[in-house]
């Protein structure tokens, strides 16, 4: 497996082996999946729209809708005016949704298309909505592509009556329909009126109930999205994904934002649970007290077997980030963090927590890809892996377990339905961790050395 | 027109009415004219892919022991990477580069200043980290904009490293699907790899073109091959060596699996070398027996012609108790397909080894050869679209090529080999009364379901899901739902057993919670019982 990969390590100023990202477009369709009755539409060539579907589709298990200009060489020389005037119109026609989302590709970046003015010139029917975001692939990654999007609905639709409403608008960044099921959850349990936008429960989990639904029950509602201009506050969870979104309330509608690092482990846990519970003005629920509680007690019980245990990371920026943290709340050594993703704050951040846990020799890189980490691992190797399924070829080449966490995870169920986030996803995060170091100890004991009990 | 299809059709506004209707028939006793592979049209939630997959994913990824370097945004390399299981075994003294993927990750400031650059300096931090055999460098969409000039690349690479490059211009936005970008692979295949590397085959010797090794099917057919005592001498392209392929030109037969992505090939072999082609199909019994009758009455050796009939024999004896147990599993089921470009054909044939009867057959890229049979060609209208795909003049080559059979004999073979030369089509094998759709998009197929009611619907990842939302079992006929081979005698009783396991496989019974059809409330609501 990957037996090219060669342990010294020449320095690559212009080629990508195994990336550990993908480009912008398809974050963008996630974005708009989760607003309710929404076609995401791909403004290029059809083969992008082809493959983003397949991705999301692969990771969860589940339809991933989506239309397409399907440009030809044509459109590239006259522009792709009249492809997207016809989609719009087939679109309303066949697919009835009520609103059309549209993100470009590198095509129509690259050539130009006036999406604002091709938009601004089309007959919408009565109660419907188009809008769109820019989505160039060649800049960013997939994570740029969700932010792009969110902020693409909140200048689309969100306007102000001029009477804040109460409400927290929450960005909770690029994380499964289970992660935000937790959100809510715990946003619920601390009493906070809340808009999620984008939200993919009920989209990309929805139940098997013999009649397929092309939109599903979930997603943001338009009428939400619209009274964001009015909310009180914005909790944007991960700066990568959700601050563009935030900063845009922020400077239409003076809606002061709040960052917050993804709440992954316990202490982002504790940063979201006092934000919530500095909003709503509550006392935090003995239930939530409670998870908390058995969290830690889990930690302490099982210490023994996670211990200065190293880590290599990758994925996506605002996971990663709280990933490390957690994993240095264990007292593990976070040896590795790569992500694909470029943005020089992700190094900062990580080499922040480095120093703010006392951990030396770990490794941080942004703009990077699988095929540094592998030599790195190569020459140093790691106990545990932990990120997508394209991580699985280095965990077979160099025998280490992994733990699947982040997008895409393509090869394994369920995953996509269960949150790694809150105590309740800290627990099930632990259990995996641990299961796949126990099961490691299991295997690699001399038969003298088995245990019955650990 | 029918019922069925008028109820489908009535929905659209008369130019969309106008332009599916001419994609969407009902098979009556004769071959009908369909439109295919035309502009898609935007906003209809098509499943067609583009150019560069056609090119990259489907012709050239196969080749294991090269580099492909996709020279475009980060997308493209990383979606194509290891999703088709085009299966691959690492060759003594090789690398395989399958597990990999290349990508010059364009940035803005390429995009505005141009790529070449970055293109010229990840091909030298390939060539010093790998010093692979060849590099192939697959365009992307906005490699064509902004004009980088990839042949020239290609050529330098070669001076300066002496390793063999290849520019393809598979730009997303060229043709109508991925249809252009094979027609684009075979032309470079053609022109700049097969017959670069001599060779003398020691018996029989075949190439399989249009094989991909899906989930080991090239394996299967090379095992049934190899037991009558053929010497394969190339697969085009499943677990391909690049070396194969440039001596494929010495091979004595080409055997064309998958029609659509390869015929081109069959035919320049056929002008520069001399070499005869059959289409062939290895997916289901019967039509495997067939395809091993047919080559065996090609070359026509007692010897083989033993072998074969025993090899049959033997194979039929091995699974027939299983073929068996699943037919009657399976007999009296309807089946939907919708898959690229050859299998929607091929996997009837393997049905109707079960008993299952195909209602309905698409295509998402397939010509009007591939539904009505290649006698159509010289009828083809090529539009605007499909102009600019290179369609290559080739010519005989001299000292290379060998005719094994004269003109005249092979004249005389077609008389007993149908598929000698020449591929029939789909529709021919179908029933009257079942619907062929082009270009199927969600709508039609949601449509269809409701209407003709199949048991189980064969086709990709994007639908899988949505079919399988409504109570249908939908089975890929992509990627086999990684499983596999499916192909040839082992091949078929994998698929008796996946369809098996899929239609009765218990979830489906737990649908309907409880409570939807029996009240759990006893006592007494607004004084009724």
């Amino acid at each position: 497996m990957l037996d090219l990969t060669p342990k010294e390590i020449k320095e690559r100023k212009a080629i990508t082996i195994n990336p550990s990202k993908t480009c912008q477009p398809v974050g963008a369709m996630y974005a708009a999946l989760g607003v309710h009755g929404c076609m995401p539409h791909s403004h290029g060539s059809q083969g992008c729209c082809s493959y983003h579907r397949t991705v999301l589709a692969r990771h969860f298990k589940e339809p991933a809708i989506a239309t397409t200009s399907a440009f030809s060489e044509g459109a590239c020389v006259f522009g792709g005016g009249s492809n997207i005037k016809t989609a719009v119109k087939n679109i309303f026609d066949i697919y009835d949704p009520e609103i059309i989302a549209v993100h470009t590709t590198c095509l129509s970046e690259t050539i130009g298309d006036d999406l604002k003015g091709f938009i601004g010139d089309m007959t919408i029917p009565e109660g419907k909505y188009v809008l769109h975001a820019n989505t160039p692939s060649y800049v960013g990654s997939h994570i740029t592509g969700f932010s792009n999007m969110v902020t693409g609905f909140i200048k689309g639709l969100s306007k102000t009556t001029g009477v804040k409403n109460g409400k927290m608008c929450v960005i909770p960044g690029f994380v499964n329909p289970g992660d935000m099921r937790e959100m809510k959850r715990l946003l619920k349990l601390m009493g906070v009126d809340f808009t999620m936008l984008p939200d993919t429960t009920g989209v990309l989990d929805s139940p098997m109930t013999g009649k397929y639904q092309m939109y599903p029950k979930g997603g943001t509602k338009i009428q939400d999205i619209i009274e964001l201009g009015d909310a009180e506050k914005t909790l944007a969870i991960g700066s990568f994904a959700s601050e563009a979104g935030a900063s845009t309330l922020e400077k239409q509608f003076k809606i002061p934002y709040k960052t917050l690092r993804m709440p992954i482990g316990i202490g982002s846990t504790d940063d979201y649970i006092m934000e919530l519970s500095k909003f709503s003005k509550q006392e935090v629920p003995y239930e939530i007290e409670e998870e908390r509680g058995q969290l830690v007690d889990i930690m302490v019980d099982s210490h023994p077997y996670y211990d200065k245990k190293k880590v290599a990371l990758y994925g996506d920026p605002d996971t990663l980030i709280s990933l490390t943290k957690f994993v240095l709340e264990l007292g593990m050594i976070p040896k590795y963090v790569i992500t694909g993703t470029p943005g020089a704050a992700f190094e900062k951040e990580v080499n922040a927590l480095f120093e703010e846990f006392g951990v030396e020799d770990c490794t941080v890189k942004q703009d990077s890809d699988l095929f540094l980490l592998h030599q790195l691992i190569k020459n140093e190797p790691v106990d545990l892996l932990m990120g997508g399924t394209h991580g699985k070829y280095i965990a077979r080449a160099e025998d280490i377990p992994l733990v699947r966490v982040g997008f895409p995870v393509i090869d394994r169920y369920v995953h996509s339905l269960m949150p790694v986030t809150g105590y309740r996803g800290a627990m099930r995060l632990l259990e995996l961790m641990l299961g796949a170091l126990m099961d490691r100890q299991d295997r690699d004991v001399k038969e003298e050395d088995f245990e019955l009990v650990m | 027109m029918s019922k069925v299809l008028d109820n489908v059709l009535d929905k659209y506004s008369a130019k969309v009415y106008k332009n599916r209707k001419k994609h969407i028939l009902e098979l009556e006793n004769e071959v009908q004219e369909i439109d295919a592979n035309r502009r898609t049209m935007p906003g209809m939630l098509t499943h067609r892919g583009c150019c560069y997959a056609g090119c990259k994913g489907v012709v050239l990824g196969p080749i294991k022991d090269i580099v492909v370097l996709t020279h475009g945004p980060i997308g493209c390399g990383y979606y194509s990477w290891g999703t088709r299981r085009n299966k691959a075994a690492v060759q003594e003294g090789d690398g395989n580069f399958i597990q990999y993927c290349f990508s010059t990750n364009l940035g803005e400031s390429d995009i505005v200043f141009g790529g070449e650059k970055k293109l010229k300096t990840a091909i030298k931090e390939i060539v010093d980290i790998f010093k692979p055999k060849a590099i192939f460098i697959c365009s992307t969409c906005p490699v064509g904009l902004i004009g980088d000039d990839i042949p020239a690349v290609a050529e330098e690479t070669k001076q300066l490293y002496g390793v063999d490059c290849i520019a393809f211009a598979c730009e997303g936005y060229k043709g109508v699907s991925q249809s252009a970008g094979h027609h684009i692979a075979n032309n470079k295949l053609i022109k700049s790899v097969i017959g670069t590397k001599d060779y003398t085959p020691k018996k029989h010797s075949v190439n399989i073109l249009g094989e991909y090794n899906i989930g080991g099917d090239s394996w299967e057919i090379e095992r049934i091959l190899k037991r009558i005592g053929y010497e394969i001498i190339s697969v085009m392209t499943g677990d391909a060596s690049i070396d194969d392929i440039r001596k494929a030109h010495t091979a004595e037969l080409n055997l064309v699996q998958c029609h659509r992505s390869i015929n081109y090939i069959a035919e320049m072999m056929k002008i520069q070398y001399g070499t005869a082609w059959l289409k062939v199909d290895f997916i289901g019994v019967d039509c495997t027996v067939k395809t091993l009758r047919d080559m065996a009455k090609f070359f026509n050796d007692p010897e083989i012609t033993a072998k074969t009939e025993a090899v049959i024999a033997e194979e039929i004896e091995n699974i027939k108790d299983d073929i068996e147990y699943y037919k009657g599993k399976l007999t009296g089921k309807k089946a939907a397909l919708y898959v690229g470009g050859s299998r929607a054909h091929h996997y009837q044939m393997l049905l109707k080894d079960f008993g299952v009867e195909t209602v309905l057959a698409a295509f998402e890229f397939a010509h009007r050869d591939d539904y009505e049979g290649r006698q159509v060609i010289p009828t083809i209208v090529e539009d605007a679209d499909l102009k600019n795909i290179e369609v290559l003049e080739v010519e005989k080559i001299e000292g290379k090529f060998k005719e094994v059979k004269t003109q005249e004999e092979l004249d005389e073979l077609k008389k007993e080999i149908v598929n000698l030369e020449f591929y029939p089509g789909m529709m021919p094998d179908m029933n009257p009364g079942s619907i062929v759709a082009d270009d199927l998009n969600e709508y039609e197929q949601e449509e269809f379901i409701k209407a003709l009611k199949p048991d189980i619907f064969f086709t990709g990842i994007k639908d899988k899901y949505t079919i399988q939302k409504g109570g249908v079992l939908s089975r890929q006929l992509h990627s086999y739902d990684y499983s596999g081979p499916y192909a040839g005698f082992k091949g078929a009783v994998n698929f008796g057993k996946d369809v098996t396991m899929g239609i009765y496989t218990p979830a489906w019974s737990f649908t309907v919670a409880p409570w939807k059809t029996e009240s759990i409330l006893e006592g007494t609501f607004g004084g009724e019982v």
